[in-house]
């Protein structure tokens, strides 16, 4: 076969598609894989390694968990000011995270091959997961209380196991009282103070009125001292001792059971023991609060705040979105017009996002937000309700963002109503209207779907935006309690795609947050797989039932 | 018995004599079911249709015929104001249902479309099931009631031949019946509403044979209740199905008579040519 046959036979055309689906695939499963490896790994509970240090000031013994390790040339090596011995081309440079930040002043340090020992994996290494100052890394001596040894060295083992569970208890316990009904007290006080600054306004602030109020607000103080006095009878009594660890410097330390997340010996742990405790850790990344600058526990308000915001959105977009578009496809009257403003709003699917944002921050938070507070909620003035950034206005932007595609998919979907199945509605005496709300609109939902579908691929993953109109770093509270009215649209929430910008550049710790960026991220992904998995499943379903 | 449509006014056209075919069966008396007068229609700036007058009977099966293009269809959605729904349609003259003139601007366009039902060239049944499809046109009107919901789809699926064959998958999807099938239940649903006059546009052009021959069995049963008119392009069937023929050519009503009449003693050399072949 020679050359112009190959080409008039089309193989070359279907190896040039063929590759280019093939390279989007590999680039996408690559990311993908890249961000699992990463994310998921960082779960894995692993070895302390125990080893000598050459350092200027003689040997030191070296605890630490070996976090990834780099090959330099001589070269590079010397620039940083570290000179190997004649001869050598290379050289490792391990990177081990030491913990006891609060005692060496680092969490990581990057130590050279030449100058270490043998590695080596004692059984009773531990490590510390604390609940301020990072992990504390070292070996356990024993358990004291009130400045008495209780237990040493093994034996001890179990008894700081045990004691620790009933703490964590505890300190659930107190979590909850603390979130629950402290905040419950906090809010029903704030209630009340702008019921009664609503009433100075009015002018209707009579004696006995603030007489009702002082009372219930006298109530309320008496909830708090008792619940108060709950709460220090529960700190009391997770006063049971201290952890005596002694660390790589062969200090002695002694943490606080309180202080303490867990304790585990990595290198005694069999292969079961890794995966449960794999799983915990990453139950406990799902389901908890961050701690430590967001660098340690869970993110379980980002979750929760990111697939609020996009449930808020798609009930609000997909309702404008469907009107705008029945009114431009089945009542304007199609001409240069419509067809102006059909033009105009693809285009604004195409308007970088930062500009919504602006554009929400002007607008929505401080002209209409700003407005409303001084209509519905001057009690509140000086200190905004609706006027600042929250989750009703986050969620409106990101609506404005996306009903432009709501709106173009569904047009189309109107559009592919063939004329026929009209003309056959209005035959049997149907107006316009109902052949509208029998015939059209359900057969466009599938079409509805897929709009909506393109609407939450973009706006879960938006960022920008919701950075000026709604989201910090660290939200107080859910934006969904047990206090009425239970949806609070006005309060500021967290999201996953900036709590990856934040963890993996605001933060003070890149290096233990690095992980977290990896996890969060696949978080990130997986969520907008099963959002919109869920929308696939029922425009399936709605395909199904109005095939054509 | 057509003493009454020749007491009619008489406007350009041959109105149809006595010699309609014999049916074998008790014929009622034949009364005027549409007038049509100085019919003008026009697609923007061209004529589609052009002076065109005449008398449709009550109960009896006409067809329009014609070659592509000639208006037939056109004018069949006069009957039911289907043109409305085109933008650039503009009709001048009259068109009268039992004396009432269905353009006047008192007139319910939807009130209007129930008593003129309208089968269409492909079958169109909505994406719902065969029940729904039936029921489609009785909803609209505001009946809920089970029973007669029930008996109303009971019937409209006997009258359109189509009982036997869906009677135990009333409730599945209409898209799971075959093409003759779908259209007989197009049909079903346009009787449900009990309309007086029934237009099919072409409905067996896209059938099989067998399955045209099923309509064709069941328009002439329908014609009993119903006032039918029928566009078609297969001249067999004009001649097998209608008691009345018009023949329409370039817009303009060339012949309308007795369908015998027509195809055996056309009037107009133009009837004769389409007739027997020579063009269309």
């Amino acid at each position: 076969m020679t050359f112009s046959d190959w080409i008039k036979s089309g193989s070359p055309w279907i190896w040039l598609t063929g590759s280019a689906v093939s390279t989007s695939l590999i680039l996408v499963f690559g990311m993908l894989l890249l961000i699992l490896s990463n994310g998921l790994g960082h779960f894995w509970p692993k070895s302390i390694v125990q080893t000598t240090w050459q350092s200027p000031q003689g040997e030191q013994l070296i605890y630490g968990v070996l976090n990834r390790d780099e090959t330099l040339s001589a070269a590079r090596l010397a620039e940083a000011g570290i000179m190997l011995p004649e001869g050598q081309e290379f050289e490792t440079r391990y990177l081990f995270k030491v913990g006891n930040r609060d005692v060496f002043g680092v969490d990581f340090r990057w130590l050279i091959g030449n100058e270490l020992g043998e590695f080596q994996f004692p059984a009773d290494a531990a490590l510390v997961e604390r609940r301020e100052w990072g992990d504390a890394i070292g070996v356990i001596q024993g358990l004291r209380q009130n400045g008495r040894s209780i237990a040493q060295g093994d034996s001890s083992y179990q008894m700081i196991e045990q004691r620790l569970q009933d703490v964590q208890q505890l300190h659930e316990t107190l979590v909850e009282v603390q979130k629950k009904d402290i905040g419950s007290i906090n809010y029903r006080l704030e209630r009340l103070r702008l019921k009664e600054r609503k009433y100075e306004l009015d002018n209707a602030l009579t004696a006995s009125r603030q007489a009702e109020l002082a009372e219930q607000r006298a109530a309320l103080q008496e909830e708090y001292v008792e619940l108060e006095k709950k709460m220090q009878q529960i700190a009391q009594q997770m006063e049971q001792g201290e952890v005596e660890l002694e660390l790589s410097d062969g200090t002695s330390h002694a943490i606080p059971l309180k202080e303490i997340v867990r304790i585990y010996h990595p290198n005694s742990m069999n292969i079961v023991n890794k995966f449960s405790f794999y799983l915990d850790k990453f139950l406990e990344f799902l389901t908890e609060d961050p701690r430590e600058a967001n660098t340690e526990g869970g993110i379980f308000p980002a979750i929760f705040g990111t697939v609020l915001m996009v449930m808020i959105m798609s009930i609000l977009v997909t309702p404008f979105g469907v009107l705008a578009a029945i009114y431009l496809r089945e009542y304007a009257k199609q001409g240069v017009f419509v067809r102006t403003i059909r033009i105009a709003v693809n285009n604004l699917a195409g308007v970088p996002s930062i500009v919504y944002g602006v554009f929400g921050l002007g607008f929505f938070v401080y002209f209409l937000g700003g407005s409303i507070d001084e209509i519905f909620f001057p009690a509140a003035l000086p200190a905004p309700t609706l006027g600042t950034p929250g989750l009703l206005w986050s969620s409106l932007t990101l609506a404005l963002l996306t009903v432009p595609v709501v709106i173009v998919s569904t047009e189309e979907a109107l559009s592919r109503i063939p004329q026929a199945l009209r003309e056959g509605s209005y035959a049997l005496g149907a107006t316009q209207a109902e052949t509208m709300r029998k015939v059209i609109v359900p057969m466009s939902m599938p079409g509805i779907m897929t709009g909506l579908i393109l609407a939450i691929a973009r706006a879960a993953g938006e960022v920008a935006p919701l950075m000026l109109v709604g989201v910090v770093k660290l939200a107080p509270a859910l934006p969904f309690d047990g206090n009425f009215p239970y949806l609070h649209l006005d309060r500021k929430f967290m999201h996953l795609g900036f709590h990856i910008y934040d963890v993996g550049f605001q933060s003070p710790n890149v290096e233990a947050a690095r992980p977290l960026v990896y996890a969060t991220a696949f978080l990130l992904v997986a969520i907008i797989a099963v959002l919109n998995l869920t929308a696939i499943m029922l425009r399936n379903r709605l395909r199904e039932k109005y095939q054509t | 018995m057509n003493a009454k449509v020749e007491q009619m006014p008489n406007i350009n056209v041959n109105v149809p004599d006595s010699s309609s075919p014999s049916s074998g069966k008790v014929v009622k008396p034949e009364q005027i079911c549409f007038e049509v007068e100085d019919l003008d229609l026009y697609y923007g700036t061209t004529k589609a249709l052009k002076n065109i007058g005449m008398h449709i009977p009550e109960c009896r099966v006409t067809a329009f015929i014609g070659p592509s293009g000639c208006g037939k269809s056109t004018l069949l959605r006069c009957f039911n104001r289907m043109n409305d729904l085109v933008d650039s349609c503009r009709i001048e003259g009259q068109i009268r249902l039992k004396g009432q003139d269905i353009f006047a601007r008192n007139v319910d366009v939807a009130k209007l479309r129930q008593q003129v039902g309208m089968v269409f060239q492909k079958p169109n049944p909505f994406p719902k099931s065969i029940y729904e499809n039936v029921a489609y046109g009785l909803r609209l009107q505001g009946i809920r009631d089970r029973r007669v919901l029930d008996e109303t789809v009971e019937q409209s699926l006997v009258g359109a031949a189509l009982w036997d064959e869906v009677k135990d998958r009333l409730h599945d999807s209409a898209f799971g019946l075959s093409g003759g099938q779908q259209q007989r239940l197009v049909i079903a649903r346009a009787i449900a509403i009990q309309p007086e006059v029934l237009l099919l546009d072409e409905p067996a052009s896209a059938l099989d044979p067998i399955s045209t021959l099923k309509i064709e069995e069941l328009i002439y049963n329908l014609k009993e209740d119903y006032t039918i008119v029928i566009v078609t392009h297969n001249m067999q069937q004009a001649a097998r199905v209608s008691d009345y023929t018009a023949f329409m050519y370039l817009g303009e009503l060339v012949e309308f008579g007795a369908t015998g009449e027509l195809f055996t003693n056309p009037k107009k050399k133009n009837t004769e040519d389409y007739i027997t072949g020579r063009y269309g």
